[in-house]
């Protein structure tokens, strides 16, 4: 039998899968497709005070291997999730995490803070990378003071996992993870969409209403892994990789170069199945390699060159 | 209920130019499957292209699913290649259906070029439900009208090499100022210029009418969140064409 749970902060995943946030809704709408109970964990929409409209269309591009997304983190609100969403998510056998987005430090708070009230959620995940709002988002996570900040002042008001979202639109986001690590938090995501842009060559117009976007999909999985390997030279909390995962191989990989734990997103577009296949195929490699724990892999990168090498070329 | 199933294709032919016939073996699709649905199909199975495209459901025939398509780039292009036994990916059905069991007599069908796509089922379905039906079919020239499995057809081309000289909506304005027609309810699908000019049309002669719309998603099933159309009313500014449509009453949305 192969160990295939970890835990944050007490908090135990049944394996090392999780849903990414917003690409699996509040879960409901997959529930005639997969059996959600065989993640790991489900990271919900973006959860911000009010409802959020969104972004006008067009907001997907299909690019080479991946997809551009300018959502702007449209949601039905923290009240409405509340009494409509979490209820579903309640009867479900897997850990929820919430994943918060919101426009100040203070929403943050507030959003969290009415969450810790509710039964059913097991943790939180911090948005502060959003490429695609004005307010808030990016302008948060490529600040490493303000994102340090909210860490701060989120870390008191609850004693759930408090994982930190990170954006790889910065120089070195191994700074921003170890500054959350200080700050309080108990696991970072890396990462989140990279920025990108598509353009129409016939009308001579940006192919996303908001001109950039976010790219995800395996296009992105090469920088994923690298930033991954990168954040686990830095810090010490789990690291949930996050990237372009399509297939059991990818989420090895991930694992490999130090992620505790993998969440599949854009692969949830295509077969919302997706995840549970990868989880069960983490297992059956275990297996089939001998490992007693699917943790084993963790970190079990062999490498010839020195990491001081190597960051000098990061 | 939605399903995922790998499927066998049983039949693909190029019935008009650049319009392709492809049918797929599925029981349980054209059991749940109601006329306006989708299906959305991994054309791949490599990530080239990544994501599935979304068809709605043309004819159902026994077991099998019938799709109506042209070729617009990668994805439709691998699917047109598919040879009877390939094996393809399907999600559905998907989406809302017509409501076309509205309380009205004649179904007035108006379709431009593959937009005539869902018409077929729907024709199958009035049909049993006694309505009359009208069809007015559009495209730019005659070798692309795919005049297949519908009632009473008027044929437009913008060139005027088959039926009437212009747009299918013009042909339907000057049809409706030539005949009564009891009861009437329009069905549209097409490109977006028509859309709207159907919108008006039935604005103007006060029709109640159904549109069936295209939007860019990468699921299909409401997870992205990617494919908004705007809405005329209610407190919130968009509906989801994936799940709250693909068809729409024409007043309660923006076409963009």
């Amino acid at each position: 039998m192969v160990k295939e749970s970890f835990s944050i902060r007490g908090v135990e995943f049944k394996n090392r899968v999780l849903a990414a946030s917003g690409t699996f809704g509040y879960g409901d709408e997959v529930k005639d497709l997969v059996d959600v109970n065989r993640l790991g964990g489900i990271c919900t929409k973006s959860l911000s005070w009010k409802p959020r409209e969104g972004n006008p269309p067009r907001r997907i591009v299909e690019t080479p291997s991946g997809m551009l997304n300018s959502i702007g983190l449209a949601n039905v609100g923290v009240h409405h999730f509340i009494n409509e969403k979490l209820p579903y998510l309640r009867t479900l056998d897997t850990t929820i995490i919430a994943n918060i987005a919101a426009s100040s430090v203070q929403e943050y708070c507030d959003v969290l803070s009415l969450l810790e009230q509710q039964e059913g959620i097991h943790g939180y995940e911090i948005n502060v990378s959003c490429p695609n709002v004005t307010e808030g988002g990016l302008n948060f996570g490529t600040d490493c003071s303000k994102t340090e900040e909210i860490t701060v002042r989120l870390r008191p008001l609850t004693n759930k996992p408090l994982i930190i979202k990170l954006t790889p639109n910065v120089t070195h986001i191994s700074e921003f993870a170890r500054a959350v690590e200080d700050a309080g938090a108990d696991a970072v995501s890396v990462i989140n969409t990279l920025i990108g842009m598509a353009v129409d060559i016939r009308t001579k117009k940006p192919r996303l209403s908001t001109v950039t976007g976010g790219l995800s999909g395996p296009a992105i999985k090469p920088i994923a892994l690298a930033k991954v390997y990168e954040v686990a030279q830095s810090v010490h909390i789990p690291i949930l990789g996050i990237g372009g995962i399509m297939t059991t191989e990818d989420a090895i990989e991930f694992l490999l170069v130090g992620a505790t734990a993998v969440q599949v997103g854009t692969a949830n577009f295509i077969d919302p199945t997706a995840g549970v296949k990868i989880a069960e195929g983490l297992r059956a490699h275990a297996e089939q390699n001998g490992l007693q724990d699917v943790g084993q892999l963790v970190g079990a990168l062999e490498s010839h060159v020195a990491f001081s090498v190597i960051q000098s070329w990061l | 209920m939605m399903l995922q199933r790998i499927v066998p294709v049983t039949f693909r032919e190029e019935i008009a130019e650049n319009v392709f016939v492809l049918r797929f073996e599925c029981n349980e699709i054209v059991c749940s499957a109601s006329p306006g649905q989708f299906v959305n199909i991994r054309c791949g199975d490599a990530c080239l292209p990544l994501l599935r495209r979304p068809f709605s459901i043309s004819r159902v025939l026994g077991d099998e699913v019938e799709l109506l398509f042209n070729v617009v780039g990668q994805g439709t292009r691998m699917l047109a290649g598919k040879r009877v036994g390939d094996s393809l990916d399907v999600l559905g059905p998907l989406g809302l259906p017509f409501n076309f069991g509205a309380d009205f007599k004649t179904g007035l069908i108006v379709a431009g070029g593959v937009g005539v796509a869902p018409f077929p089922f729907l024709t199958s379905v009035l049909r049993k439900k006694g309505k009359r039906i009208v069809t007015f079919l559009g495209a730019r020239t005659a070798s692309q009208l795919a005049p297949t499995h519908l009632d009473d057809i008027h044929l437009a081309t913008d060139d005027g090499t088959k039926g009437y000289h212009g747009t299918v909506v013009d042909l339907l304005r000057s049809y409706l100022d030539q005949h009564r027609v009891e009861s009437p309810r329009l069905f549209g699908c097409g490109p977006t210029n028509m859309l709207k000019a159907l919108t008006n049309v039935a604005q103007e002669m006060n029709i109640e009418c159904e549109l069936s719309l295209e939007g860019d998603m990468a699921c299909g099933i409401g997870l992205c969140q990617g494919c908004p159309v705007e809405r005329t009313k209610g407190e919130r500014k968009y509906a989801l064409v994936c799940v709250e449509g693909p068809t729409f009453n024409s007043k309660d949305i923006l076409i963009p």
